[in-house]
């Protein structure tokens, strides 16, 4: 399967868009269990991603992934720089540089993932992004070749979200609280469901 | 002069950085090189991996350079400042698991003795033992 330049563009252009626009529910959220940047700080990165996006869509594929990787890193200024980074960077890597895109995407999306637990030294149940990005990737290896995949992920992406609420946080600035971070949606739990949605809703207007 | 281990000062606030470094300062004087960065890319609270990479070239030393960060986001955009770091480097620093202040005091104390990056890094890590 090759992915068209624009197609890779629109859709980066309409992830960080819906990143941006999300930005005060992210802040919101994260004023509740956490230190409230994280709004602020993804729409800063989201933006410089916006600004090099046409430099980024004349990458190949996996220069490209690796390209807004380290934009993210360089701008986001939180802890979600170096995590949302690594999975860009990391998906990158996973990327073979002569072909557009891998017969099994859930590799891809694997590795990752397995580079956001690596750096931030987390696991599933922490409440984290993991919480979204682990039962996307369970979806997307199920799922794998059906009709309705897209349909699925982004219905694993809002149900995975929202199972973050009532769970107690061991990771991050929201483990200070302990218990009292039950009962709050963990805010990079909902970035990552932001960006899944934003895909999703990009295939499916290109299918 | 002997080489010493360098100190980086990484804090989400720059006010907290550049006090850490007075302290330092007023331990060691110009024995010992100790840059800090504090501060997202905005210069609100948080850090940058663009800033730290310029701290950690700026106290480089031959015999390495030890990190001391305050949060979580410090402690992950240092590890992250490190692997972008030129390869030759990479290997020559190291983030320490210590409180940020009595952390730099400390590493920098050890370090203007003549100290290697290892023991600089343990006798900053002795604060946070058990």
């Amino acid at each position: 399967m090759s992915v068209p330049s624009e197609t890779f563009k629109s859709l980066v252009k309409a992830a960080a868009e819906q990143v941006i626009a999300s930005a005060p529910e992210l802040t919101s959220l994260d004023q509740a269990i956490g230190d409230g940047d994280h709004g602020t700080n993804m729409k800063r990165g989201c933006e410089a991603v916006l600004g090099k996006l046409d430099a980024i869509s004349a990458q190949p594929l996996d220069e490209a992934f690796k390209m807004i990787g380290k934009t993210l890193v360089m701008t986001v200024g939180g802890a979600s720089g170096p995590l949302y980074g690594s999975f860009f960077l990391a998906a990158g890597e996973a990327l073979s540089h002569d072909k557009d895109l891998p017969d099994d995407l859930a590799d891809v999306f694997g590795s990752a993932v397995n580079a956001v637990s690596a750096r931030g030294r987390s696991q599933v149940g922490e409440k984290t992004m993991l919480d979204v990005l682990v039962p996307v990737l369970e979806t997307l290896k199920t799922a794998a070749g059906q009709p309705d995949l897209i349909a699925r992920v982004r219905s694993t992406a809002t149900e995975a979200a929202e199972r973050t609420a009532p769970m107690q946080a061991t990771k991050g600035r929201a483990s200070f609280l302990g218990a009292r971070s039950v009962g709050h949606v963990d805010p990079g739990a909902r970035s990552s469901c932001v960006l899944v949605h934003a895909v999703c809703a990009g295939l499916e207007a290109r299918a | 002069m002997i080489e010493t281990v360098g100190i980086v000062i990484v804090s989400h606030s720059s006010d907290i950085a550049k006090g850490t470094a007075d302290m330092v300062r007023q331990m060691v004087g110009t024995e010992v090189k100790v840059a800090f960065c504090g501060g997202n890319p905005d210069g609100g609270l948080g850090t940058s991996v663009p800033l730290i990479i310029d701290a950690i070239n700026a106290a480089w030393s031959p015999k390495g350079v030890a990190v001391l960060v305050d949060l979580g986001g410090a402690e992950t955009n240092s590890e992250m400042a490190v692997e972008m770091l030129e390869p030759a480097r990479r290997d020559l620093v190291v983030v320490c698991n210590a409180p940020i202040v009595e952390g730099a005091v400390m590493a920098a104390t050890e370090a203007a003795g003549g100290s290697t990056l290892a023991q600089v890094k343990a006798v900053a890590e002795e604060l946070s033992a058990d």
